[in-house]
């Protein structure tokens, strides 16, 4: 699964883009969210806001409910700031 | 059969007037056309400049599924959509949305539209760089925006 990072996210993680292998268990963006907080402490801080946090699967909008599914490429991104 | 609206993403400047002109030119049907142009503001003299960073692909992808919706809405003959990204100076342009139609009430209120759904769904983050020494830091959402997004719902 690529998982990619952007603005704010981004810079907590300390990368824009990385390939993760993921546990049976997670189903929701919700549990993408709980494994990625686990895996050091970067991810960890750039998910501790989670209501700041929006989510993106196959390039178009979700709520943390959604299903994963067999979906490409995951992205989390803060709040629109553009136009 | 709406109209097909023109959607880029880009890092070079915009000619407002041009892509306006684009819309009328060759025709007689076209009653009015809005152009909003989005600018990089400095109230307080201390930006050096804003950082636009998108999300390649979907940007594109967001801001044709928020056109389409408008070109099924109001009765437009034409549209487009242009956003910059990468560093833009005070007073440069970054945004532009054209809307043509046959009168002025559905191209003011597409352009409308347009930009709130633009703002809160689009793709793009800016950071700004202040003129002093200190660190940059990303703008945040703002509230308001979320609201003028949601005065579409029940019209």
């Amino acid at each position: 699964m690529i998982i990619r990072y952007f603005a704010w996210v981004r810079e907590r993680v300390g990368t824009d883009e990385e390939t993760i292998e993921l546990p049976e268990t997670v189903q929701t963006v919700a549990d993408l969210i709980g494994h990625l907080k686990t895996l050091d402490a970067n991810h960890a801080a750039a998910f501790a806001e989670e209501d700041a946090i929006r989510v993106a699967v196959d390039q178009l909008h979700v709520e943390t409910d959604a299903k994963i599914g067999s979906a490409r490429e995951i992205a989390f991104f803060p709040p629109m700031t553009g136009g | 059969m709406p109209v097909q609206p023109t959607i880029r993403v880009q890092k070079d400047d915009f000619d407002a007037l041009a892509e306006s002109k684009s819309l009328t030119e060759g025709r007689q049907d076209v009653g009015a056309v809005v152009t909003f142009t989005g600018l990089c503001r400095d109230e307080a003299g201390t930006l050096s400049a804003l950082e636009l960073e998108h999300y390649p692909g979907m940007a594109e992808a967001e801001l044709s599924r928020i056109a389409t919706e408008a070109v099924a809405r109001w009765p437009l003959t034409g549209l487009s959509v242009i956003h910059r990204y990468g560093k833009i100076k005070p007073g440069e342009n970054i945004v532009l949305v054209v809307a043509s139609s046959a009168h002025r009430r559905a191209a003011f209120e597409a352009a409308d539209f347009l930009m709130d759904f633009l703002k809160t769904r689009a793709p793009f983050w800016k950071k700004e760089h202040p003129v002093s020494g200190r660190a940059s830091v990303w703008v945040e959402a703002k509230a308001a925006d979320d609201t003028d997004a949601a005065r579409w719902k029940n019209t």
